[in-house]
């Protein structure tokens, strides 16, 4: 009975592990994986020199500091607010409409992005023009994209991540907060030393996970929004991107894989450190 | 005790005050690019070019809709790639995926914490992009195939392991007497434990259903024939590739599109709104069993 995901995973991800001599390689198509020749750790020089790497790798990085701490804020946040509001129409209402973005794939953020930061017609310029200011041509302006990215992940998963915390904060013991309010505490009291602290393994615990995927960038994110746009590669390309353009684009198979195995040894790296240091907090948050 | 006597002091009412504000304004912001969407969709072209995208149009007018829904063949074909995709993804990758996670948790299963490791080494270490692209194009000749949209999503080993906890829930007893009755494991797969998991299997049900329906990646990898284009990569390609656009309205309207200029951007923004429409109608009646299985995976993750 297990045979069936067995083999799929045999297949689909245990197989690929042995392409990845391919990184070792200059791959060509005729001579298939087997016959190309073998060129030692050529194309990672390759993508180390071309300069490329430390730019795509630290974009991938910081993009996912900045996605993880503005999550958390908005999240933690969102959740404390709603755990707290009384009115249940309201905080029904809210939670739909906060998990709508969710819902959407990245072509359908893509479009939102087109239809709010197109350079002649794009809501924003139209606003900007109404109130007798210059238009912005968003596109060309390269640094507004860092924050325009962690809006956007943000955006599409405060109803979801909140909605974590929520459940964890509904966890907590009510007796805890009667008594609080007996002691005369107030509200923001309560929060600071009852709910906050209460949830905190919960954070560390979600926090060191996403830290442990610190190298994986959304792709999907990461191309919609952009739209792929070359103008903006230097300061939005993650890895993800950039292997996905190695291969289909460039056709250069050495150094797209030289790139991709790098990536899933750095994240299988951190996943074991930050493992290891989830386990000595809470043995069962621990992954393995 | 005199503080217990005032129900709302003044620093809850700031609080209340703060706490409604943030959450109405992120709500707000979360449907807004949504709305201004709509809103473009149903606006004139020429409206649109002399004045932009606006939250309420200037002049309305339903012309992108009329040329979209003109001959709607290519639209509903996408749909339908989509929906096939989708419903058979779906209903296989639940039922194989649940028949992995009860083999899992029967205790009397010798191997399963090496098959449990197995499934789940996959999720912290790959081999990359570009070895399985290889091995799909290659060697397994699944471009434009639909296969290759099927396939990939068949095991998601969370999925299989919040069905698995459910399972385990359920009592050993249940499987122990159906086997003094003489009954296979399938058979007690088929006829005991699935009935009995509807909720969990509901929910990832609709959590996978929502993977499939979303996704064009797969898509942009491994299909290039135009007629095997499911919904979301149709759309892509249309707010993408300005010939394409061009290509697709002129066959599926019945206006002569010489006489009048094509309205591109609202003709975006149109299929953009039809290309996420049964999702806005639906998730507001599935959000639960989204939330239940969200909770769930948290409390068990």
């Amino acid at each position: 009975m297990v045979l069936p995901p067995t083999i799929f995973f045999l297949i689909f991800s245990y197989l690929p592990m042995a392409g990845m001599v391919v990184a070792f390689k200059k791959y060509n198509y005729t001579d298939g994986l087997f016959m190309s020749p073998w060129c030692g750790f050529e194309n990672f020089k390759f993508f180390f020199i071309g300069g490329k790497a430390l730019k795509v790798m630290v974009n991938t990085v910081a993009y996912n500091l900045a996605f993880i701490v503005t999550g958390l804020f908005v999240q933690v946040t969102t959740a404390i607010f709603l755990s707290e509001i009384g009115s249940r129409y309201f905080k029904k209402v809210t939670q739909t409409m906060m998990f709508l973005p969710y819902f959407l794939s990245w072509v359908v953020v893509g479009a939102f992005i087109y239809n709010i930061f197109n350079y002649e017609y794009g809501s924003l310029n139209t606003f900007l023009k109404s109130i007798n200011f210059e238009p912005v041509n968003v596109y060309e302006e390269v640094w507004l994209w860092k924050y325009i990215l962690v809006a956007c992940n943000t955006w599409k998963w405060a109803g979801y991540g909140s909605l974590i915390y929520l459940a964890a904060i509904i966890g907590i013991d009510n007796e805890l907060y009667e008594s609080a309010e007996i002691d005369g505490a107030s509200k923001f009291q309560k929060i600071r030393h009852i709910t906050i602290p209460m949830i905190t393994p919960q954070i560390v615990v979600l926090t060191l996970m996403a830290i442990g995927r610190i190298f994986r960038g959304d792709f999907g994110m990461f191309y919609q929004v952009t739209g792929n746009n070359p103008l903006l590669y230097n300061a939005t390309d993650v890895i993800d991107t950039y292997v996905f353009r190695a291969l289909l684009e460039l056709q250069d198979f050495g150094m797209a894989s030289a790139a991709g195995m790098l990536q899933s040894v750095l994240c299988f790296i951190f996943l074991i450190i930050t493992n290891a240091v989830v386990r000595r907090i809470d043995k069962n948050y621990a992954l393995f | 005790m005199g503080r217990r006597a005032f129900k709302y002091s003044k620093e809850t009412v700031v609080f209340n005050i703060i706490a409604y504000l943030f959450t109405a304004i992120l709500a707000f912001l979360c449907l807004l690019p949504f709305l201004l969407v709509v809103s473009g969709s149903i606006t004139d072209e020429s409206s649109i070019v002399l004045y932009g995208y606006r939250l309420i149009p200037v002049k309305i007018s339903f012309d992108a809709y009329k040329i979209a829904f003109g001959n709607p063949t290519i639209i509903l074909r996408a749909y339908a790639v989509t929906c096939f995709v989708t419903t058979v993804g779906t209903f296989l990758s639940l039922f194989l995926s649940s028949m992995a996670a009860y083999a899992l948790q029967r205790k009397d299963f010798v191997y399963r914490n090496f098959f449990a490791f197995f499934f789940y080494f996959t999720t912290i270490f790959s081999g990359g992009l570009v070895p399985w692209y290889i091995l799909m194009v290659k060697y397994l000749h699944m471009k434009d195939n639909y296969l290759a949209l099927i396939i990939p999503g068949l095991f998601g080993v969370f999925n299989m392991i919040i069905i698995r906890s459910f399972m385990s829930s359920i009592p050993d007893s249940i499987t122990e007497s159906a086997k003094i009755d003489g009954a296979s494991d399938f058979r007690i797969f088929i006829q005991l434990i699935l009935p009995l998991s509807r909720p969990v299997l509901v929910t990832i049900g609709l959590f996978i259903a929502l993977e499939y329906w979303n996704d064009w990646y797969l898509s942009m990898l491994f299909i290039q024939k135009d007629n095997m284009y499911p919904l979301q990569y149709f759309l892509y390609k249309i707010i993408s590739k300005i010939d394409f656009l061009r290509n697709v309205a002129a066959r599926s309207s019945n206006i002569n599109l010489s006489k009048i200029s094509l309205p591109s951007e609202s003709f975006k923004l149109a299929m953009t709104v039809i290309a996420t429409g049964p999702i806005i109608f639906l998730y507001p009646h599935l959000q639960k069993y989204f939330i239940k299985g969200i909770m769930m995976g948290a409390i068990k993750g």
